[in-house]
């Protein structure tokens, strides 16, 4: 094989290497939902911030604002703090409300905003003061069985409280 | 007595020669690397190498990436549909793909197509005394016959495991979305939404790198030190596949542990 036509096939050999990357990160990664637009940070201090994930969505109306850039333990208030980057074109006032959600019954958990009504927009280096934290499911049960069990602990309790008054 | 001490000896002997061995083996490593300035004076030594171990093993890995797509789709199907949720299909094939398969495979796959020709080439050129006839002309073997092969195998198999992954997601998406009719929206945005491009897909690549080296150097290495009989160069081919395999398994647990642990 002369020369030219063995660079050839191993130009063509890297060029597929190439495309099956490119492939790889946009197709099937998450490369496509990068954004390099310029972010600012806020902060927000959970009690329970649940499954919530670095880079995970945040979300307003449903719409991707931003992402989750670190999430950490504050000592002093032990509470959970989560850092989010904001996209610069996305504003929200200084009493916004952060909530972290669930995407389905069983899908990844997102932080969700609710835009408040202040006049002045959450500046670089903020904090959301109004946090909501992630419903655990062993919380919810627990306080369902909790309340089933008082309710059945009274209406047994009921009938039984005049019969015990007409004895006397 | 006579007996243990005499085992006692073979155990002792078994652990030196492991010993040398695997300092032969770094030796030869630290050899190549330092004699890879080939690569930039004579590049075209490494494309020849590149394109036979690269180019003539795209079949292999193209065709066993398709099945291992299309068999994954299946099984996949047949747990997802269980707990239906079909959808996560594409994610399991992608998941499972870029982080372990496509790595694993292709470097096994590797060590039996490319690393036992490379083992049985040097081996033959040793038997036959071609390696110290270039050394009898001043040319240094190492140099010239093992560093472009060692380069050639190290830029080849990242190539060959992110094309195996590639054909693989397009395997699982044709068993999942054409004959089975899941929905291609959900198969491909479950699959964007889980793969992440630096912890999944770039760690996959990192993976195949470091097999690349390990499988490559351990085919060079055997043919390097085969005993110059045809039956030193069979032993020579066999254990390079049985040495290689063993040290991609397990450094893959390895590598999975320091990239994946959380």
């Amino acid at each position: 094989m002369t020369r030219e036509k063995t660079d050839f096939w191993v130009g063509l050999f890297i060029l597929l290497g190439l495309i099956a990357l490119v492939f790889l990160a946009l197709r099937a990664g998450n490369m496509s939902s990068f954004s390099f637009a310029p972010t600012y940070r806020v902060q927000a201090h959970f009690d329970n911030v649940g499954g919530l994930k670095v880079r995970a969505p945040v979300k307003s109306s449903g719409v991707v604002v931003g992402r989750v850039a670190s999430i950490g333990f504050d000592n002093q208030r032990f509470q959970a703090t989560v850092a989010v980057d904001l996209e610069k074109q996305y504003q929200f006032p200084t009493d916004t409300s952060a909530s972290i959600l669930t995407s389905g019954l069983l899908g990844e958990q997102y932080v969700g905003l609710t835009p408040g009504g202040e006049d002045k927009n959450l500046a670089d280096g903020g904090t959301i003061e109004f946090t909501q934290s992630a419903v655990v499911l062993e919380d919810l049960i627990s306080k369902f069985l909790y309340n089933s069990a008082e309710k059945e602990g009274s209406a047994t309790a009921q009938p039984a409280a005049p019969a015990a008054g007409a004895a006397h | 007595m006579n007996a243990l001490s005499r085992r006692i000896a073979a155990l002792g002997h078994g652990f030196v020669a492991m010993l040398t061995g695997l300092g032969a083996f770094a030796r030869l490593f630290t050899a190549i690397l330092a004699r890879s300035g080939i690569l930039w004076r004579r590049p075209r030594l490494t494309a020849q190498q590149v394109h036979f171990i690269g180019n003539h093993s795209l079949l292999i890995i193209g065709v066993s990436g398709l099945f291992v797509g299309f068999v994954l789709g299946l099984q996949g199907y047949y747990t997802l549909n269980r707990y239906g949720s079909e959808e996560a299909l594409g994610l399991l094939v992608a998941l499972s793909l870029t982080r372990e398969l496509g790595p694993v495979v292709t470097a096994l796959l590797f060590a039996g197509r490319a690393g036992t020709s490379l083992t049985a080439e040097i081996g033959l050129m040793k038997a036959g005394e071609q390696l110290s006839a270039m050394e009898v002309m001043a040319v240094d073997p190492i140099r010239r016959v093992l560093t472009p092969r060692f380069w050639g195998g190290v830029i080849a198999m990242p190539v060959l495991a992110a094309v195996f992954s590639m054909v693989g997601i397009l395997g699982g998406w044709f068993v999942g979305v054409v004959l089975i009719g899941i929905d291609p929206g959900a198969f491909w945005s479950q699959m964007q939404g889980g793969v992440d491009v630096v912890s999944d897909v770039l760690n996959g690549v990192i993976k195949s790198l470091v097999f690349g080296v390990v499988v490559t150097l351990i085919a060079l290495y055997q043919g390097w030190t085969a005993l110059p009989t045809p039956e030193g160069v069979s032993r020579a081919t066999t254990r390079t596949v049985v040495s290689g395999a063993l040290a991609v398994l397990g450094l893959d647990f390895l590598l999975t542990a320091l990239m994946f642990a959380h």
